[in-house]
């Protein structure tokens, strides 16, 4: 990857994510952070282009920007309190919150300078779905299965909280 | 798939994403440029000019059922982009793939039996 | 500068874990800090797979592992808003700070 265009499309896509990142957290109407979180996964789902991971991508931009943002949206509507332009406001705890968040800045910095990553062969650009397939078929079958129980325990769980009775 | 073909793929994906965000933003700055101002009068701004009146406002509560119907369309996304990665191998998974697969969807087709035997699926 | 390396990919994870923590502790409404929630997820699918693609590009352990967070993550989007919803109907707020009773 030590192509100058690359790297130039990287810092545009990583800066938009961070920008509407930001936007989440600090927009005053909730139904607005949420469709900055809709910019942010398609951001992301950039970010896993650029690193051979087209398979994620597909599953971030189907799975995040798709479905879980259709239920966040849904969640908004259902729970909304008539008439409050104010419903992403902080809580108490801002503050502490924001110390905390500082502090794990410091630390994270301090990590990454310090650390050292072996050094790997260049690879090439190409797509991961064939490898990715295989794994997950073969290497990592019985997850793949136990993910079907997990999905059909939070769905029948979700069905059971939310059914009007 | 050529690495040469990759980003370059990818690439015309991102051309065609700006020329559609043009082609709206393109829309939208014409019409701010080009429409006369000053008749904002309270016909031109209600919802539906000369049409039907709007009761109330849009941000009304609506009800849970659209939830579960929100919920059921997750899981069988997450279902249909496992079925999209068999598929591309699905020669050389052969039958050990399929019955892999035939498991996985099983599992999931008893939470839907579930939730239609609940009968949160009705619509009434 | 220009040429990618790991330490980018870790910094944009670390940018947007820091961000997505603040709102996941700093936000009143309930599915605010479920978005936050969401994004320290995605901040660590980035560091998975840049991982996977830097140390160790044959195998795609990282990929794997960012399967099965997302779909994790789906299932605990459905499960969390459901509660939201349950809240909502037995209280009638999503304020976090109002709902700090286990049992009422």
């Amino acid at each position: 990857m030590s192509d100058p265009l690359v790297t130039l499309v990287f810092y545009g896509i990583a800066a938009v994510t961070i920008v509407a990142a930001i936007g989440v957290v600090s927009l005053r109407n909730i139904y607005r952070a949420a469709l900055c979180l809709v910019l942010t996964f398609l951001g992301v789902a950039g970010v896993y282009i650029l690193l051979n991971a087209d398979f994620v991508a597909v599953m971030q931009v189907l799975i995040y920007a798709g479905a879980v943002t259709t239920m966040l949206l849904f969640a908004i509507m259902l729970t909304r309190s008539p008439g409050s332009p104010r419903s992403n406001a902080a809580n108490r705890q801002s503050g502490l919150a924001l110390f905390a968040v500082l502090v794990l800045v410091v630390l994270l910095v301090l990590a990454l300078g310090t650390a050292v990553w072996p050094q790997t062969a260049p690879v090439a650009a190409q797509s991961s779905v064939d490898v990715l397939a295989k794994q997950l078929f073969t290497t990592y079958a019985l997850p793949f299965e136990i993910a079907s129980v997990l999905l059909l325990a939070a769905m029948v769980g979700a069905i059971i909280l939310a059914r009007e009775d | 798939m050529g690495q040469e073909f990759y980003l370059t793929g990818y690439f015309y994906a991102a051309v065609f994403l700006a020329v559609g965000a043009v082609v709206v933003l393109g829309g939208l700055i014409a019409s701010l440029l080009l429409a006369p101002r000053g008749h904002k009068t309270r016909e031109k701004l209600r919802a539906y000019e000369s049409g039907e009146e709007p009761v109330g406002t849009a941000w009304v509560q609506f009800p849970v059922r659209f939830y579960i119907f929100a919920l059921l369309f997750v899981v069988f996304d997450v279902e249909a982009i496992f079925l999209f990665a068999w598929a591309t191998r699905f020669g050389q998974l052969g039958v050990v793939g399929l019955v892999e697969m035939a498991i996985f969807i099983l599992v999931l087709v008893a939470g839907l039996v579930y939730a239609w035997r609940k009968g949160v699926l009705k619509w009434t | 500068m220009l040429t990618l390396t790991l330490n980018h990919f870790l910094v944009l994870g670390a940018i947007l874990f820091c961000v997505g923590l603040y709102g996941a502790l700093a936000k009143g409404h309930a599915v605010a800090v479920l978005m936050g929630i969401e994004l320290m997820l995605n901040s660590v699918n980035i560091t998975l797979v840049g991982f996977a693609r830097f140390l160790a590009p044959d195998q795609l352990l990282g990929q794997v592992f960012a399967v099965f967070v997302i779909t994790a993550a789906a299932a605990e989007a459905a499960v969390g808003l459901a509660i939201v919803l349950v809240v909502y109907r037995q209280r009638r707020t999503v304020n976090v700070e109002e709902v700090d009773l286990l049992k009422w």
